[in-house]
């Protein structure tokens, strides 16, 4: 589904992912963990295509496609989805008139008839059933005023409405409680389907006790220095990045 | 070129009003003072960034008298406001007040030509009240219109009532076969516990240039409650000062909204006089200007008596060329303790070639007032548009979404629905124009 070869990027100059190499097959859930700074948040940008990032090196194919060469738009429309560490506040923007919007420009791109008012709303009302989210919440502005948990709730809530085949989770534990984290994550693990895959980008171990991984892969200096089924979370949340950094440290100077 | 001279030939052409002088005092007096200031430059403070002497350099026709017959009720339809058929028309062409095209029907609302209000009942109004923005405006373009003050109207809203349907008051210059210089002038008078929505509504026929130099005074007294919109939309052939100076004398309400959208030169004056203890007023805009037109919004809030509330925001988007002015003014004077005074200006850049300049201005005299200001100017939010992209939704679309939803907070001012619709529509219509 996804593969990334020897991918190099980084932002105003400064290098920051160093050759990175992945594959992730349908049905199948990665995470990536690594230490602040390893690069963690960047290639999740990349990935969606946050236009500051510069690819210097390496390719990205994803259902057959150069990702790369697309759009964020394209990207999404493709079936890529991202959900911020950061969802953007909106002052004056409706969030189900945003999601409708959304979901019309996909179906657009993929050919298909605009959703009428009813069957969009018995859509979401079934969504929203199953990532645990308020009404109010959706006639508000877009995450404006939301709290930490509101607004992850609100990204879960988007993914399950927009149905992509790879979802990548940036941080999304970060600044949230145990409570929130459990709701996010039943979200997450309701929408894991055969044809799908979740890449999970996470600095701590915890996240990963809800959304259990297949793979954990770990980042350091803007590289994939191990890889491992998902008890190497449960061995770096107990030695800490230290040994990885250790590890490595020959290597890297 | 319009010179002095040339308006000094068209001021010797009017005729004497049969109202006992008044009129034509308060014309002398105008006259001469702008023959003393003439149009003012760019060195004048008030109009550092508006070349308004710049429109002068063109041939504009004064009108003598209104056009009547040459612009019919379905010339006007172009112009007509939705819910039209159930407000109160007020027509003006050319600067004159149209009777045989304006229709005024709620009980409560009377409307009439200035001289006969001055002749009349209203006289000690009239008296007291027009020329009062000339106390602000100490400038040749304000003493200008007063200098001409002809086919103005009076306007009352009796003690009490709630006016129904709101006033839609027309301004249509025909400008088909040369350039125009049209002056409308109004007087307003909002009595005690009376309501009134008023809309001011632009159009001009033909291409020629047309420059409209407007005031509308209104007073408003003890437990009355005015909303004001103004909405302008007319063709960058078109060009305007457009004063509006509201005088609250009693404790009241006022709620001002200016939506500009187009033209060639616009200067808005909008003062507020909170002239009364517990005085609330609020006042909106929201300019969006391509091509190479150019808007300056000038506003005044003149804290005279303690208690008063005023919030005022303008919210700004300017692409192309186009250029912008903000320049809001709070007085605190020294009895107006207890002031609250809140301003806010933000403006979105959409292009490299688009400017604003933004200034706040607060005096305050009085020691126990909170009062607040800001501006800003920046560029469309890169990290909101990067979130819509990364949601399936086109460049264009998010930026369409973001701007409306920029704008959104001013559009709701817009109290009556038919009206917010339609200015709704337009802002669309232009996001999809002006942004493919």
């Amino acid at each position: 589904m996804l593969t990334i070869q020897n991918l190099h990027a980084g932002i105003e100059g400064k290098k920051i992912l160093n050759g990175i190499n992945l594959e992730i097959k349908p049905g199948e859930v990665h995470a990536i963990m690594g230490p602040n700074g390893s690069g963690k948040s960047t290639l999740a940008s990349v990935l969606a295509g946050r236009s500051d990032y510069e690819v210097l090196e390496g390719t990205v194919e994803f259902l057959g496609k150069d990702l790369l060469g697309l759009s964020p738009e394209h990207r999404a429309a493709e079936g890529l989805f991202l959900a911020f560490q950061y969802p953007v506040e909106i002052p004056g923007l409706n969030t189900v008139n945003f999601i409708k919007t959304a979901v019309n420009e996909l179906r657009k791109y993929r050919g298909e008839a605009p959703l009428d008012a009813v069957t969009f709303l018995k859509r979401m009302k079934e969504k929203m059933a199953l990532v645990n989210i308020e009404q109010t919440l959706l006639s508000r502005s877009l995450n404006e005023g939301f709290s930490g948990g509101e607004k992850k709730r609100n990204e879960v809530f988007q993914m399950a409405m927009l149905e992509p085949r790879l979802a990548i989770l940036d941080e999304t534990d970060s600044g949230l409680d145990i409570d929130a984290i459990r709701i996010v994550s039943n979200g997450v693990n309701k929408l894991r389907k055969k044809d799908n895959a979740i890449l999970v980008v996470t600095h701590y171990q915890r996240l990963l006790d809800y959304i259990v991984p297949d793979y954990v892969h770990v980042l350091y200096n803007g590289r994939i220095v191990k890889s491992g089924p998902k008890e190497l979370a449960l061995e770096l949340e107990e030695r800490g990045y230290d040994f990885i950094k250790n590890e490595n440290t020959v290597e890297v100077a | 070129m319009n010179t002095i001279a040339y308006f000094k030939e068209r001021f010797d052409q009017l005729q004497p009003s049969d109202d006992q002088g008044g009129l034509d005092r308060l014309r002398e007096h105008a006259f001469k003072a702008f023959s003393n200031m003439g149009i003012p430059g760019t060195k004048h403070e008030e109009w550092k960034y508006t070349r308004v002497a710049g429109l002068f350099n063109k041939e504009f026709q004064l009108p003598a008298d209104p056009l009547t017959g040459s612009i019919s009720s379905a010339d006007l339809d172009k112009f007509r406001l939705p819910g039209h058929a159930l407000a109160n028309e007020l027509v003006f062409i050319n600067g004159f007040y149209s009777f045989s095209l304006s229709r005024i029907h709620s009980p409560g609302l009377d409307v009439i030509a200035l001289e006969e209000a001055a002749n009349n009942g209203y006289h000690d109004l009239v008296t007291q009240w027009l020329g009062d923005s000339s106390l602000y405006l100490k400038d040749g373009i304000n003493a200008l219109n007063t200098a001409f003050v002809h086919g103005a109207v009076f306007i009352h809203v009796a003690k009490g009532q709630h006016i129904e349907h709101p006033l839609y008051i027309y301004h249509v210059t025909d400008a088909r076969s040369v350039n125009i210089l049209s002056q409308p002038r109004s007087l307003m008078f909002v009595n005690e516990q009376a309501q009134v929505q008023v809309v001011e509504n632009y159009g001009t026929l033909g291409t020629n240039e047309s420059f409209t130099n407007q005031v509308m005074e209104i007073i408003v007294e003890n437990g009355a409650r005015l909303e004001y919109y103004k909405i302008q939309n007319d063709g960058s052939n078109t060009n305007q000062v457009s004063t509006t100076h509201i005088r609250q004398i009693g404790k009241s309400f006022t709620h001002a909204v200016t939506i500009s959208l187009n033209g060639g030169l616009v200067r808005n004056n909008l003062n507020v006089i909170l002239d009364a203890k517990n005085c609330e007023a609020h006042l909106y805009g929201l300019y969006f200007q391509s091509g190479h037109s150019h808007i300056d919004n000038h506003t005044i809030v003149d804290n005279i008596k303690p208690n008063c509330l005023s919030n005022e925001l303008y919210k700004g988007i300017l692409n192309d060329n186009a250029t912008g002015v903000f320049n809001g003014k709070i007085f605190v004077r020294q009895l107006a303790q207890k002031t609250n005074a809140y301003q806010s200006n933000k403006n979105i850049l959409l292009s490299d070639s688009s400017s604003v300049n933004t200034k706040p201005q607060l005096e305050i005299f009085a020691d126990d007032v909170k009062c607040t200001h800001g501006c800003t100017v920046g560029r469309l939010n890169e990290e909101g548009l990067f979130y819509l992209q990364s949601r399936g939704i086109s460049e264009k679309t998010a930026r369409n979404l973001l701007l409306s939803a920029y704008a959104s907070d001013i559009l709701e001012q817009v109290k009556p629905e038919a009206l917010r619709v339609y200015v709704e529509k337009l802002i669309n219509h232009r996001l999809e124009k002006d942004l493919s």
